[in-house]
């Protein structure tokens, strides 16, 4: 007796119908949520704005020559008469205003004397969707204003140090601290974390103790990142205080020589995405075919000949994407530095590694929390970079990964 | 006498297999009068009393083997019977596997490479493996067979072979040579399958080992590339020592000249039914269990 087949096969195109329209109805939130994050960011970058100055330009100007067309001699004058002598005696304590270039002296003026600022501004989508309505407000409320669109992400914004201005300001000082710091991350962990996932898998056996430290790894990777601050805070701002401020080898800046430097911020990273590396490395490692290492053994190969010649250049695609992903974290961690002690306003490059220093989500914290709106275009200008700079390591990690793949 | 003193030996081990063991022993003993008591350095490998264990499983049970030099050996046997396992402790790759254990000794000419004084390094350099399934490194075909010779010291100098020469030799000698000759910088794993295992042949002598182990060399190709490495067998016993697992018993009738058929006891371990010259196995056996399998009732 055979058994009744029922014809279901309508019911069941429909269940699979069913989860097929949920998963993608998971994805298109997810995109829908990405494209939210950039459209707030990039509406923030650029927009019009309304600059006004304290003093007139033109009142400035010399026998009838206007500001931006003086001679040297000629701005040296126009500061000198119109700064206080306090102020003048400030700035020249380092270079006399003789010893300045055009472009400087003229970029001061501006900045001291005819102290511009931004009256108003408004996001990028305003600025399109609602133009004329802008153009008659600004008419209306800032009639000395100066109607103009500006963009903040721009090569300037990159490239000067952190100001009070919004005008002035840039990231230069916070990524110079993030790249310093994240260096330094990548020199420690990745060596320390290869080397440990190396030693689990391919020399540590396979007893209890072991067992226990492979698990206390993959809790280790979950542990919040501000527990590793308060670890980074202990050790390397407290205890490893001579080594980490510079006291040891004489270079460090009395002024600032208390262990809160890029050295120890760099560390505290690397302590936190070690175990993201081992593990990832571990991975890498375990999926290399143990047909191979029997090829290599079986040849007369020593453990460390397999190891060096065959396992780590079949492995070395997986951990390197592990590693840049890890890294990416560290990138944007704010948290932990905070509690190591990163400043939240210099304006100063670092000048080494026993530096105070700044990075880049602290910069981009520091500003959102600012009263003025001119602020949260720097943020959203700073969050771009940050991005950009995310976005360029992961793509180096799928470049790295493929080049790697095709080489096999 | 000799029938007597190994049964001794094994009544010494554990009484209760006297009974099973020594139908399996006497018909040993009735070829291979040696096998025994002696240590015979003439011998290219013999297993003594050789048991291995996986945890607390015992997948061989006190294996007696002498496999003679320059020639080849098949071990034949159904699924699961410990062939491999066997093959694997004759050159200690089986000690890769983090649960194995191996009980007993395996002399090399003589010596015991168990012993403690014995870099498995050196055991493995001159006793080689060919695999079940083709696995030459992921390098171009010249530096698959160059590597094992350079990491073992391989110095070119007057009178002997440039690395040039000595892997054009031994790809010739692996039946390889006419085919790769003008791409040997492209990946070994641009060959076909059978040329894959053939390159890892080549890899093997490239070390200039003694013994060669080929544990399932052919299972994973195709007849034609089959019989290729079957032909190359018998041009390379001429210089090595060759054992050969395989399940095909056609293939261990038509390469070897001697054959030992294994199989599992109730408790599933694996052991020796019996040994001799593969012509008397596959006509004349002694044992009902090899003739089962060999004629196809059995395994």
């Amino acid at each position: 007796m055979s058994p009744q087949l029922e014809s279901n096969l309508p019911a069941r195109h429909r269940i699979g119908g069913f989860w097929k329209g949920i998963f993608q109805f998971s994805t298109i939130i997810g995109i829908i949520m990405l494209a939210l994050l950039l459209i707030t960011i990039i509406n923030n970058v650029t927009g019009y704005v309304v600059i006004g100055s304290k003093v007139d330009p033109q009142s400035l100007a010399i026998n009838g020559v206007a500001l931006e067309d003086m001679s040297k001699d000629d701005l040296v004058t126009v500061l000198e008469t119109n700064l206080s002598s306090g102020m003048i005696r400030q700035m020249t304590r380092e270079n006399p205003l003789e010893d300045l270039t055009e472009d400087e002296l003229y970029a001061i003026a501006i900045e001291k004397v005819v102290q511009q600022e931004i009256l108003a501004s408004w996001s990028l989508i305003d600025s399109i969707i609602n133009s004329d309505g802008i153009h008659a407000e600004a008419a209306e409320m800032y009639p000395d204003g100066e109607l103009q669109w500006k963009t903040w992400f721009t090569l300037d914004f990159i490239l000067s140090s952190a100001s009070s201005d919004p005008l002035n300001a840039g990231v230069r000082t916070a990524l110079l601290g993030s790249l310093l710091v994240i260096i330094i991350t990548i020199f420690v962990s990745l060596p320390m974390g290869v080397g440990a996932a190396i030693y689990l898998e391919e020399y540590a056996s396979d007893n209890w103790i072991n067992r226990l430290i492979k698990t206390n790894i993959t809790n280790l990777a979950g542990v919040p990142s501000i527990i590793y601050g308060m670890l980074g805070l202990a050790i390397f701002v407290r205890v490893l205080q001579p080594l980490t401020s510079g006291a040891m080898f004489g270079v460090g800046d009395p002024a600032t020589a208390n262990g809160r430097t890029i050295l120890s911020a760099g560390l505290t990273l690397a302590l936190l995405i070690l175990p993201l590396i081992i593990i990832n490395a571990q991975e890498a490692i375990r999926a290399v075919p143990d047909l191979l290492r029997q090829a290599s053994y079986g040849v007369g190969a020593t453990r460390w000949q397999t190891i060096w010649h065959h396992v780590l250049p079949h492995a070395i695609p997986g951990i390197l994407t592990g590693a840049i992903l890890a890294v990416s974290r560290a990138v944007g961690e704010t948290a932990p530095l905070v509690v190591v002690g990163a400043a939240t306003y210099i304006n100063f490059d670092p000048s080494s590694v026993f530096s105070k220093f700044t990075i880049l989500p602290i910069q981009i914290y520091q500003w959102t929390s600012r009263p003025q709106a001119e602020f949260r275009h720097l943020a959203s200008a700073a969050i771009l970079l940050l991005l950009i700079m995310l976005l360029t390591l992961n793509a180096t990690a799928i470049l790295l990964r493929n080049r790697y793949r095709s080489q096999l | 006498m000799q029938q007597r003193s190994y049964y001794e030996t094994v009544t010494v081990h554990n009484y209760k297999e006297v009974r099973m063991l020594t139908s399996t022993a006497s018909l040993i003993l009735n070829n291979h009068v040696q096998e025994t008591t002696t240590i015979n350095p003439s011998f290219a490998m013999q297993a003594r009393d050789l048991s291995v264990y996986y945890g607390n499983f015992r997948a061989v049970k006190e294996v007696n083997l002498s496999i003679e030099s320059q020639k080849i050996t098949a071990i034949i046997g159904p699924s699961g019977c410990g062939k491999s396992t066997v093959i694997r402790t004759f050159n200690r790759m089986n000690e890769l596997v983090p649960t194995a254990r191996t009980e007993g000794e395996v002399y090399f000419m003589g010596n015991n490479i168990y012993a403690p004084n014995i870099d498995p390094v050196e055991v493995r350099r001159r006793i080689g493996m060919v695999f079940q399934k083709p696995n030459p490194f992921p390098r171009s075909i010249f530096e698959n067979v160059a590597w094992g010779a350079r990491i073992n010291g391989f110095k070119e100098g007057i009178g002997q072979p440039s690395m040039q020469e000595w892997v054009e030799q031994c790809l010739r000698k692996a039946a390889l040579w006419d085919e790769v000759y003008d791409k040997l910088d492209q990946s070994g794993l641009s060959l076909s399958g059978g040329q894959q295992q053939r390159l890892c042949i080549a890899r093997a002598i490239a070390v200039k080992p003694e013994v060669i182990l080929m544990d399932e060399p052919a299972s994973a190709l195709d007849p034609i590339a089959t019989l290729k490495i079957e032909e190359l067998m018998h041009e390379l016993a001429a210089e090595y020592t060759i054992i050969v697992v395989t399940h095909n018993m056609q293939q261990a009738a038509r390469v070897s000249d001697y054959t030992a058929f294994f199989s599992m006891d109730e408790d599933r371990a694996g052991i020796l039914v019996e040994y001799d010259l593969t012509k008397k196995i596959f006509t004349n056996p002694h044992d009902p269990r090899t003739e089962g399998y060999i004629t196809g009732r059995y395994g």
